[in-house]
């Protein structure tokens, strides 16, 4: 039978935050490391943890190393909160740290992502925890990594201009949707992990430290707060979002990431993928059909 | 209605309910003891501990046992509570020339030096399954007296020499290769692989790695894609006592004993120029009793030293990208099995770009139609 979750730690055959604090201190350095050369991937010895890698082993040892006992957790997939694989991360830390967990992107101190960056904009206060499946921008076009680590040492990364010009050539416009390569900090172009087109421009000068970790390829970078960081592009292409189509049906958005969903009758309706900005502006909205406004958002949440 | 992939706290307790029955199965069957999977399923335990890569046979049995004998998802279970021990050290070299050796067959010679011992071994049973008696519990009846040990175990194992010592002292097989003098070892659960690997990571990628991965990689040498026919000079199961030198005072404790297997193999000399024709050397070392595997190892571990052995890497046994950074099952099953999380969001952004591609394509038919007709 399953136990409960609160004889965990008390069995004291784990640490708090499940890995050994050798494990952290080692990689705390290596974020340190990461947050020197923005972008840069640095190696590290990546551990198993209880989950399976590819399902956010690497971001969950960049929580489990950050985490103290103060700290506010949020963890989401998607945008969501309530995805299968968020709900079982930030269970796995209630249970190892008993920290504080919200759904509320203002409320928490680290949030650990995966394919999306929240709609609300961080702050000083806070750390972006980002899963990576494949932290190598160039690895479907260079297959050896002793070919890729020399491509970005000498800076050159012509191969992925070549990339978007082929695109172009081919299909008229840049076929990148999600996980489009950036520039960090003039020097390194890094894999953003899947995230959608969308959210590129919200790396650029964030006010939280965004770190980056997979697991499974033993890498780990950062973009620190405040560092510039461009999306590649060619001059006469210049780097452009996918446009939104549609309207979120709960909340009205039209400016949020929108998820798409076919209805049973084959119809498209439309929602945000952040559903704590959702929840949060429907909270906010006293009359249907009135905007929400910042202020508005303000108000409800200081109540 | 939407139908949304989304679960949250109580449909993974459910789902968990399920599992702790299925793993139950009928409750009219006595449950199985994790002592029991330790002591009759003990070849399971034994690769659950070389792809776990921890050697404790209490805890593999209790994975095998929590993870209905799904020995990938048991050697993950392994891994992860390996991951939380505190290092406090490193032992001492253990010379396998010292093994208690419980089996051992040396196939490029009829009459091997120190003598072969067959040992525990399948390799000689029928391979029936027999509905009613077991030939081989059949074999435990035949007589009550014991074995006679001397039959089955060497009496002294200074006397098994490296079956391949005549080659040496002939300077037709190359010499063992020098370790890195400071004596370190590269420690692959504490440093990441990465590339180009030295032999001592290479050898404990492989020595964790996943069996059948390897046996079929190293099949396919076999098969064609491979140019270095092998021949197992020495391989021997059995145990070794590990020792570690407390820094303190300086002096050796033996911390207990563990079985091993170990693999030699010879092959076809390589390409250096001006080098003296000599046969080069496969190597393996897995933690229990696992020969299927070492021998895979052996082979794999040959063929990854094309280049340094001169010769041009064109196989797939021979990129050691491909062999290494493929062939651990933690990874490899985590990743697999992660296209069941949601992808919704990076898909939405794929079908936006399909639809604009398909516009501009049915625009470009519209044209060429149109130009066509004229």
């Amino acid at each position: 039978m399953m136990r409960d979750d609160t004889e965990f730690l008390e069995d004291d055959v784990y640490n708090f935050a499940y890995l050994d604090e050798d494990t952290k201190q080692m990689i705390r350095r290596t974020i340190l490391k990461a947050v020197a050369i923005p972008g840069f991937q640095v190696p590290f010895g990546s551990r198993e943890i209880p989950l399976p890698h590819g399902w956010g082993t690497g971001g969950m040892q960049l929580t489990a190393s950050l985490l103290g006992q103060s700290d506010v957790l949020k963890v989401i997939d998607q945008g969501a909160d309530d995805t299968t694989n968020a709900v079982s991360i930030r269970r796995f830390f209630k249970r190892t740290t008993k920290v504080r967990t919200t759904r509320s992107t203002r409320e928490a101190t680290i949030i650990q992502t995966r394919h999306r960056i929240p709609e609300h904009p961080l702050t000083e206060e806070q750390i972006l925890v980002f899963q990576v499946p494949s932290p190598e921008p160039m690895r479907t076009l260079v297959r050896t990594e002793a070919e890729t680590r020399k491509l970005h040492a000498a800076g050159d990364y012509s191969i992925l201009y070549l990339k978007l010009y082929e695109d172009i050539a081919r299909f008229g416009n840049v076929a990148t949707a999600y996980n489009h390569p950036v520039l960090v900090n003039g020097r390194y172009v890094a894999a953003p992990s899947p995230i959608p087109k969308f959210d590129n421009p919200k790396l650029h000068r964030n006010r939280a430290l965004l770190v980056f970790s997979a697991g499974r390829e033993n890498r780990i970078y950062a973009i620190p707060p405040f560092t510039t960081v461009t999306s590649l592009d060619l001059e006469d292409y210049p780097f452009a979002v996918e446009p939104q189509e549609g309207r979120c049906h709960l909340c009205g958005s039209t400016s949020a990431f929108l998820d798409e969903r076919v209805t049973d009758d084959g119809d498209r309706v439309f929602a945000c993928s952040d559903t704590s900005y959702c929840e949060e502006r429907r909270r906010a909205k006293r009359r249907p059909n009135e905007p929400v406004t910042d202020r508005a958002i303000e108000e409800s949440a200081g109540q | 209605m939407s139908t949304v992939i989304k679960g949250g706290e109580a449909a993974i307790r459910a789902s968990h309910k399920l599992v702790a029955e299925q793993r139950r199965g009928d409750v009219a069957v006595p449950e199985l003891s994790a002592a029991q999977v330790r002591e009759q399923l003990g070849l399971g335990v034994d690769r659950v501990i070389s792809e776990g890569s921890l050697y404790d046979r209490e805890l593999a049995a209790l994975a095998i046992k929590q993870s209905q004998c799904d020995l990938a998802e048991a050697a993950f279970l392994v891994r992860a509570f390996r991951a939380t021990l505190r290092r406090f050290g490193v032992s001492a070299p253990f010379d396998t020339d010292k093994m208690a050796v419980r089996r051992r067959v040396a196939p490029i010679y009829k009459d091997p030096p120190g003598g072969q011992f067959l040992g525990p071994t399948y390799d000689y049973v029928h391979r029936f399954i027999e509905l009613g008696q077991d030939p081989i519990e059949e074999c435990r009846d035949d007589d009550d007296a014991p074995l006679d040990p001397t039959a089955y175990e060497a009496a002294d194992t200074s006397a098994i020499e490296r079956s391949v010592g005549g080659l040496l002292a002939e300077d037709l097989l190359e010499p063992l290769p020098g370790g890195d003098p400071s004596g370190k070892v590269a420690d692959l659960t504490r440093e990441p692989l990465s590339f180009p690997a030295q032999r001592d990571t290479r050898l404990q990628a492989l020595a964790r790695g996943d069996e059948g991965y390897l046996l079929c990689l190293a099949y396919s040498s076999l098969r064609g894609y491979g140019r270095n026919h092998p021949y197992i000079a020495d391989l021997r199961i059995g145990e070794v006592a590990v020792s570690f030198v407390i820094p303190e005072i300086g002096l050796s404790v033996t911390l207990g004993e563990i079985t091993v297997t170990e693999c030699q193999t010879v092959h076809q000399p390589g390409n250096v120029p001006d080098a003296p024709p000599r046969l080069t050397r496969g190597y393996a070392l897995v933690l229990g009793q696992n020969e299927r595997k070492a021998i895979s190892i052996a082979l794999l571990d040959r063929g990854l030293r094309a280049e340094e052995l001169g010769e041009e890497p064109l196989l797939p046994t021979q990129d050691e990208e491909l062999v290494l950074a493929n062939c651990d099952n933690v990874s490899s099953a985590g990743l697999v099995q992660h296209l069941k999380l949601p992808h919704y969001v990076d898909f939405k952004g794929q079908i936006q770009v399909l639809r604009r591609r398909r516009a501009e394509y049915e625009r470009s038919r519209a044209e060429q139609e149109e130009q066509a007709a004229e």
